[in-house]
């Protein structure tokens, strides 16, 4: 049984509203837009995405900005499983030996609401098309009625589906009421065997925010301490500007070192966030603000 | 000592910067504080246009009209605290009250275009082959305009009007000599009910703002008024990175009549032409 150390929730929101006081300028914030650029999952996950469209994605993944050579690709890109071949064969494709991921969601996502059977051989399904990684739903209303330890052992049971891919388990932090409650499925999820943690789908609101990600990474933190094991994170949905971004980066950097500041343990699961970082990146260089027109939208 | 603010996005704020600049009246010893607009401001200025120019573009051109009659009227309402502005400006207390008349009319001159400069403009085209040929006008997006640096209100009205009433959203730099009167009609506006960021007003410099108001690549025509070369250069080669429209008001009487007309809405619209196969 998980039990969990109260979340000094005062504390978190006041932590988190003086990194709004502070600004990353110049080379530093050069760098800090490159490394969060280099973090990037690049998510497309309609109900209407096409094959081309993921395959755009995917050239967008490995060379953000034709003009700009030199950008770092993004650590990977984001599908429903019916798509992950599709991505996969555009990667090697176009960029034969890159390093970017297919991840790809499963266990009935976003809602998880089906049998652990299907959401099971979903998991088997997508790993045998080609994703690296897994990003599963937890079951919020099981976690919610008090149920955890079924919780827990539907992740094992992912994790163990999931065989050579790495799993990132979404816990849906905008349904889970309290920042306590965002702990408690922290510690549950890494210690049931989760690579990430990661808060939301995308499809609730409100999805990832600074508080629900300190209180995670705090579980991590503690867990590392525990047992010396590095666990990953990955806020999802609504971090859609460069700003933001870079201050996600400094909770990350602040809580857990600089050991954490690689696409291996921190992505961020965003579609829109790589066109700020860019638009941030060509004003740098060139002194003037850019247009949302100048850049390709998948 | 009154503060003005800046109006950006429906909403009147304080400088981002913290920097302002006092303004002393002509005569007397009435004075204000203004603020001293940064180049963050006004980038947060053409994020409010860029996300007005969607839905304001689209409304019916009549709506539009019907908004700008609405300012007219409230312009005329704030007759008597526009008319103390520029009297602290310099002007006397007739021709003061003549500017805002003129305003008032100005304002009402381009409502009067909003459904029907599209008519005397567009054009069914001859072609030589099976096509029905048409050119329709579309408003080019954000508008950065500099506004006259003479006429603090009848100027600022007639940069304004024409490049909203053709469905654009703009940003604009006030005078900076005489910069009362612009933050007052940003209340006008407010109080009309134009949706907010279709006009941002900013107080400032051009010398300092005039690089970012024509480089920015979210912008997609300058307007500029005023007779300086130098500047003018510097408005041209920014604006050919992305090549913005660029139009060029130069000082002349802003309350005159011929100082009005359709050409100015034309000045910030986008032909474009499309053909259409007729059936045989």
């Amino acid at each position: 049984m998980t039990t969990s150390p109260p979340v000094d929730q005062l504390g978190i929101e006041e932590r988190i509203a003086r990194l709004g006081s502070r600004t990353i300028k110049k080379e530093s914030k050069l760098e800090a837009l490159k490394l969060a650029l280099s973090m990037i999952d690049l998510t497309t996950l309609d109900s209407k995405d096409t094959p081309g469209k993921v395959r755009q994605l995917c050239a967008k993944a490995i060379r953000p900005y034709e003009a700009m050579p030199d950008l770092p690709s993004v650590a990977a890109v984001c599908v429903y499983p019916n798509l992950v071949r599709v991505a996969k064969k555009a990667l090697q494709t176009m960029a034969p030996g890159c390093r970017i991921n297919v991840a790809a969601v499963a266990t009935a996502f976003p809602s998880g609401m089906s049998s652990l059977k299907f959401r099971l051989e979903e998991t088997r399904w997508a790993v045998q098309e080609g994703a690296d990684e897994i990003d599963m739903v937890i079951s919020r209303g099981k976690f919610l009625a008090g149920e955890h330890e079924a919780v827990a052992d539907e992740i094992r049971a992912v994790k163990e589906a999931c065989g050579e891919a790495h799993l990132k388990v979404i816990l849906e932090t905008g349904e889970l009421g309290t920042l306590d409650n965002v702990r408690l499925a922290s510690d549950l999820a890494i210690d049931a065997g989760a690579d990430f943690i990661k808060t939301s789908t995308g499809k609730i609101q409100p999805a990832a925010t600074l508080p629900v990600t300190l209180v995670m990474l705090q579980a991590i933190r503690d867990h590392y301490y525990r047992t010396g094991k590095r666990v990953g994170m990955k806020p999802a949905g609504g971090i859609a500007t460069a700003k933001l971004a870079l201050q996600y980066l400094v909770v990350v950097k602040e809580t857990l070192g600089q050991a954490w500041l690689q696409p291996d343990l921190f992505r961020f699961g965003a579609s829109a966030l790589a066109n700020d970082i860019l638009r941030q990146l060509v004003k740098e260089r060139t002194g003037v603000y850019q247009s949302l027109d100048y850049f390709t939208k998948d | 000592m009154r503060n003005y603010g800046i109006y950006v996005d429906g909403k009147f704020n304080r400088t981002e910067s913290g920097r302002y600049f006092q303004f002393r009246a002509a005569q007397g010893d009435w004075a204000a504080n203004l603020c001293n607009s940064s180049r963050k401001d006004f980038r947060d200025a053409v994020t409010a246009a860029r996300g007005a120019f969607a839905k304001w573009s689209s409304a019916a051109p009549a709506a539009r009209g019907q908004l700008l009659y609405q300012v007219a009227e409230a312009l005329e309402g704030r007759k008597a605290q526009l008319s103390e502005e520029l009297q602290h400006q310099g002007l006397t207390a007739a021709a003061a009250e003549a500017e805002v008349q003129a305003s008032v009319n100005r304002l009402i001159y381009y409502a009067g275009w909003a459904d029907k400069f599209q008519q005397v403009f567009s054009s069914v085209n001859p072609v030589a082959s099976s096509h029905y040929n048409f050119s329709v006008l579309e408003p080019v997006g954000v508008v950065s305009i500099l506004a006259p640096e003479e006429s603090p209100l009848v100027g600022l009205v007639s940069a304004i009007a024409p490049v909203i009433v053709g469905g654009n959203s703009c940003v604009v730099l006030a005078s900076s000599s005489r910069p009362l009167c612009a933050v007052t009609l940003g209340e006008v506006l407010q109080s009309a009910g134009l949706p907010a960021g279709v006009v941002n007003i900013l107080t400032g410099f051009r010398s300092e703002l005039l690089g970012q108001f024509t480089s920015h690549m979210d912008v997609n025509g300058v307007l500029y008024c005023g007779e300086a070369a130098e500047e003018l250069k510097t408005v041209r080669e920014n604006a050919a990175l992305n090549v913005k429209r660029v139009s060029h008001s130069p000082r002349a009487d802003s309350s005159a009549e011929e100082a009005q007309g359709p050409y100015a809405i034309l000045s910030f619209q986008e032909v474009k032409t499309t053909w259409h196969p007729i059936a045989t």
